[in-house]
């Protein structure tokens, strides 16, 4: 099954959506450049070292991180690591299917893996506990509620606003007390997608539906790029990145401060 | 125990604090957010939609597919993600349980699918689910002939408990986790592991079962609350 059958819209709904989009219009009323409501409660579990639920719109994920002792990667002895997984259960969507991560999951948690890594986010050097015997392992597992687009952001968010209040479990393994999990700033994840030459933020699932390209790009507080991911088949022109990125910019320096609120 | 107070604070016969909501998701057609004590449940039902692949089809009737689920943060040691055996034998008998009370022979070659996702754990999750899942059937408008519940008692320093919490579970000596029809009280679970005598047996039973009837109310009110009208001032 080459097409998951998410993918496969009604010709109705997709004509439906190409009018508005030649009038500038999405079927939810918003503008190009608007984002759904967005709603980040942390801390919302016992079991987790750290997590959150993240909402955009009627997406719905919840983000949780969980911290294990283990060895540290040969060529960095002194630095801990990072696991990230997504899981697309069928809880979220009548198409999702229940068995082990396929191409779109794992997709989905490399790229939220990499805004963090690259952003530098969590502090690697200080998760060594000895240097090339013990080190902390920081897994981030992101399980997505209910899908109605634009799992990128929802899950990027979810997961920087769980690794936000995290602690590091120091007491279950009798080594002193817990403490915060070091973090620096998050990096914030911007999805764009494209129809009919229209460039919309925040996608709803509609919009997925018919894109013909999808952009993903993660910026950190100075609005440097530190992640890209272009997906699909479709193409996008040189300015039509550039214009993108401007765009995301603004985005992300509002979703930032929502995340600090 | 210690002068009939357990170390929570509750009476052998009381229950934990239980909170729930019917109709939660946007995609699912019936869903419910249930928190039992510790545990956070979110369940979820889809159907009756066509079975597939085409060879699990039963020309006679509709079958029902519960998925239990413990996501990876939601235990003290990360879960890795996936089914594992308990996770497997807990999604057998709760689909068994719930097809127990929904008019499945409505719907030939259909399946009703219900997904349970333990967001955080805390002794007592197969009970919880099952009761999260009957709300989200019934938010699915799927058609039964009573509204599933189920609740736990046990055994703790030779008392007969109601509810189990983790420690209990951990160092007690019996936990009966058991389903009813509440209606009829027909029985559409029972697991047990422990040691208890004949007449533990029927105390511990006779407990369950009212906490199965208090928590049953709890279920209809949160359906109730979904569905009540508002009055216009």
């Amino acid at each position: 099954m080459e097409i998951p059958e998410v993918k496969r819209v009604s010709a109705v709904k997709r004509d439906y959506l190409a009018r508005l989009a030649k009038e500038g219009k999405r079927p939810d009323g918003r503008e190009a450049d608007e984002y759904r409501p967005i709603k980040i409660e942390k801390n919302i579990l016992k079991n987790a070292e750290g997590s959150a639920r993240v909402r955009i719109g009627n997406t719905m994920v919840m983000a949780g991180v969980k911290a294990d002792i283990g060895e540290p990667y040969p060529d960095s002895p002194e630095e801990g690591a990072m696991s990230t997984s997504a899981e697309l259960p069928p809880i979220a969507s009548p198409e999702f299917e229940s068995g082990p991560p396929k191409p779109d999951a794992i997709e989905l948690a490399r790229v939220v893996d990499r805004g963090i890594r690259e952003s530098g986010y969590i502090d690697m050097g200080k998760l060594c506990i000895e240097p090339g015997e013990k080190v902390w392992i920081v897994f981030i597992d992101l399980h997505v509620l209910d899908y109605d687009g634009n799992l990128f952001d929802a899950c990027s968010l979810a997961a920087s606003a769980a690794l936000q209040n995290a602690i590091l479990p120091y007491e279950k393994f009798d080594m002193g007390e817990n403490k915060p999990l070091p973090v620096t700033s998050p990096p914030i994840s911007c999805t764009f997608v494209k129809y009919e030459d229209f460039i919309v933020v925040d996608p709803s699932l509609d919009e997925e539906q018919i894109a013909q390209a999808r952009f993903t790009v993660a910026l950190d507080e100075k609005g440097d790029i530190r992640a890209i991911q272009k997906g699909l088949k479709g193409t996008f022109t040189i300015e039509e990145i550039k214009n993108i990125i401007n765009r995301a910019q603004i985005h992300a320096r509002k979703i930032r401060k929502l995340l600090e609120e | 125990m210690k002068d009939g107070i357990r170390i929570d604070g509750r009476k052998p016969d009381e229950l934990r604090p239980i909170k729930i909501e019917a109709g939660v998701l946007f995609r699912a057609e019936g869903s419910c957010y249930l928190e039992w004590g510790g545990n956070k449940i979110m369940a979820a039902a889809y159907g009756p939609r066509e079975a597939m692949p085409r060879h699990i089809q039963d020309p006679t009737k509709a079958i029902v597919n519960a998925r239990y689920n413990m996501v990876p943060f939601s235990v003290e040691d990360r879960k890795r993600p996936g089914p594992d055996r308990r996770s497997i034998e807990i999604s057998k008998v709760t689909s068994e349980a719930l097809e127990g009370v929904i008019f499945t022979e409505l719907f030939p070659r259909a399946t009703i699918d219900v997904c349970i996702e333990v967001l955080d754990a805390e002794a007592g999750t197969r009970c919880a689910g099952i009761t999260a899942a009957a709300v989200a059937l019934a938010n699915a408008g799927i058609p039964m002939r009573d509204l599933p519940v189920a609740c736990a008692a046990g055994k703790v320093d030779g008392t007969v408990v109601l509810d189990l919490t983790s420690d209990e579970d951990k160092e007690g000596d019996a936990d009966l986790p058991i389903a009813i029809a509440p209606r009829s009280e027909e029985i559409l679970l029972m697991q047990m592991d422990g040691h208890l005598t004949p007449a533990e047996f029927d105390e511990a039973l006779e407990l369950a079962i009212k906490g199965c009837r208090e928590v049953s109310k709890l279920q209809r009110e949160a359906l109730m609350n979904k569905y009540k009208t508002f009055e216009v001032e």
